[in-house]
């Protein structure tokens, strides 16, 4: 029993070797751009750069946009497959996986081959439409994990039930998913948005081959061309992905919902 | 004419039709119960009344309008669901106050409608808290005021009490009832708790696979059960299996004794086996136990249930139970005790399939 216990241990401290010692190590590193001794240079002059701002910011936006556009479409499509076709629910999940068995990069080929500016719709012919392009193929890579965020915390209330009694209440349907459904299953669309954020905040491919001037690219570009400031970049994404994941846990625990008292 | 008048509603799932060409009117201020085991067809109806599902065929009609055209939304009906249903992101006040708030009525209005409600109910100093901070009896109360604020035309209860502990039920159908009452709204309350039904009920519809087997009053369907399903299904009754001996006469064999029913047994012939019905508390064992009849047997078991002693006793093939008061002072009969059953021959009914 108690060697048993040992060897499970040992296990853990490997595993959380093998992830924290490179994390550890890139932390160090980027504390050594000046000679001789630990410092904030390399951070200092991330964040001094025009381009890390306006990638950073870009980045964030689309982020944003991903998140809301994202919200529109998972939510109902979660909330009507529910309650009106059960049945169709194996193919939405079987659709919703589809990006992480899609390399991205067939899916971007695949969009600048439908949408390039000699097609019907041209959307990478212009600014504007290749951000809209870039957003929507975010929100593809972003819908496994939405949908599923979505679709637990939907399951966590009784939607049949809760729309039923305010359809008996003379609640139309805008009504109905607005004030009764939406805010109940928002700790899952928040765990949902932080997800998003995460990715769009380090997704390369789709933005490179797009040309648009995301975070993603802009660490690449740091990477090949500099020392100490890709690896305060790492630190950087890593912060962010853990404070995303951070305020995930924040967010499920302050759900109004919990089980009824009998 | 009645106010809620369902007109040969049928309701097919498929190549399954679980409500069979269901008749009934129920008068304004009448609360009826629809009494039936798990899939009889009994919340299928209620649920066709308040909209969620679609007749196959026939009409409802409520207070002389034809609702097959409504939606939920538009059919005034109040509901309250066994799950109590209540919106987990708001607090009592705005959970009672949603259908007012839809209805566009004014802050004023809705303050007052909300007060008075919770006052019925009788948790005005909860209004603050949200459902998880509730009891499940507290939470259907909020349900029902919910369902009540909007001073619905029909008020539908779908197996409200089936989530609650034992006393909660009690206290809480008496509330309901008396809510009931009190603003002589129109009812209509699904439950497959026979108890349930026999305490707060108008009438009471028996259903049993999609059709209405009785419907009457909670007296009439206890004390003269139209066929066998109800005759089981509410309350205990024993059934003894009889030969008629002279139809005419309405003489019977129980277990080789010739009992007179006293009045003729219309529809069998000498010989028919006959099925009869009685109930537990209409046989006593006492030497001065009153009654006309007399059937010799032996006790097969006691229990002991609290305000009565429920006795078993092997009458020929037939095992018939039977309650008596309990008395501190009495000795239960035991497993072996020869006795004689006495009853009035009028309590024992002819169950017709």
């Amino acid at each position: 029993m108690k060697a048993r216990r040992i060897g499970a241990w040992i296990a853990i401290a490997i595993g959380a070797s093998y992830f924290i010692i490179p994390l550890l190590g890139t932390l160090e590193f980027s504390l050594r751009m000046r000679r001789g001794a630990y410092s904030f240079d390399a951070y200092r002059s991330v964040f001094a750069d025009i381009q890390f701002r306006e990638t950073f910011g870009y980045s964030m936006l689309m982020a944003l946009l991903t998140i809301v556009f994202g919200m529109l479409l998972v939510v109902p499509t979660a909330y009507w497959v529910r309650l009106r076709l059960p049945q169709v629910r194996p193919i939405v999940e079987f659709i919703t996986l589809l990006p992480l068995v899609i390399p991205a990069i067939v899916i971007v080929f695949g969009y600048l081959r439908l949408y390039n500016s000699s097609s019907v719709l041209p959307l990478t012919g212009s600014t504007s439409g290749t951000n809209a392009l870039l957003m929507f193929s975010y929100m593809t890579l972003s819908l496994p994990y939405m949908y599923r965020a979505v679709d637990t915390a939907m399951r966590a209330i009784d939607v049949r039930t809760l729309t039923e009694a305010a359809e008996s209440l003379g609640a139309r349907w805008p009504t109905i998913l607005f004030r009764c459904i939406f805010p109940n299953v928002m700790s899952g669309v928040l765990s949902g948005a932080f997800i998003t954020l995460a990715i769009v905040m380090g997704e390369f491919t789709m933005a490179a081959l797009l040309n648009r001037p995301a975070f993603g690219p802009y660490l690449q570009l740091v990477g090949a061309n500099k020392a100490y400031e890709p690896s305060a970049l790492a630190v950087i994404a890593f912060a962010i992905t853990w404070l995303s994941m951070g305020l995930i846990q924040l967010v499920s625990r302050f759900q109004k919902s919990a089980p009824a008292k009998a | 004419m009645a106010f809620l008048t369902l007109t040969n509603i049928q309701k097919s799932f498929g190549p399954v039709q679980v409500v069979h060409n269901f008749d009934m009117g129920i008068d304004k201020g009448e609360f009826v119960s629809f009494l039936g085991p798990s899939g009889c067809g009994k919340t299928t109806i209620l649920r066709m009344i308040a909209g969620f599902e679609t007749p196959s065929g026939g009409s409802i009609l409520i207070n002389g309008k034809d609702q097959g055209a409504l939606k939920p939304n538009q059919r005034n009906i109040g509901m309250v669901f066994q799950a109590y249903a209540l919106f987990p992101n708001m607090n009592v006040h705005d959970n009672v106050a949603f259908g007012l708030k839809v209805a566009g009525a004014t802050k004023a209005e809705i303050d007052q409608r909300v007060k008075q409600m919770l006052g019925l109910i009788k948790l005005e100093h909860l209004a603050d808290r949200y459902p998880y901070q509730l009891s499940g009896g507290q939470q259907q109360r909020v349900a029902l005021a919910r369902a009540l604020a909007v001073k619905p035309q029909v008020l539908l209860l779908d197996e409200p009490l089936s989530a609650l502990d034992a006393k909660i039920r009690i206290s809480l159908r008496e509330e309901i009832r008396q809510i009931q009452q009190q603003l002589g709204i129109t009812t209509v309350f699904v439950t497959h708790d026979q108890e349930e039904a026999l305490s707060i009920s108008d009438r009471i519809v028996v259903m049993n696979a999609g059709r209405a087997d009785q419907i009457g009053t909670p007296f009439e369907i206890y004390n003269t059960p139209a066929t066998r399903f109800v005759a089981s299904f509410v309350g205990t009754l024993n059934i003894i299996e009889g030969k008629v001996a002279d139809p005419a006469a309405g003489a019977v064999t129980i277990g080789g004794q010739r009992i007179s029913l006293k009045e003729p047994i219309a529809g069998f012939k000498g010989g028919d086996s006959i099925s009869l019905a009685l109930r537990p508390e209409a046989g006593s064992i006492a030497e001065n136990g009153r009654g006309d009849t007399a059937l010799p047997g032996e006790v097969v078991s006691t229990s002991f249930l609290g305000s009565v002693i429920r006795t078993k006793l092997r009458v020929g093939s037939d095992i018939i139970s039977f309650d008596m008061f309990n008395n501190p002072g009495m000795t239960p009969p035991v497993a072996g005790d020869n006795v004689t059953l006495r009853f009035a021959a009028k309590d024992l009914l002819v169950i017709r399939e």
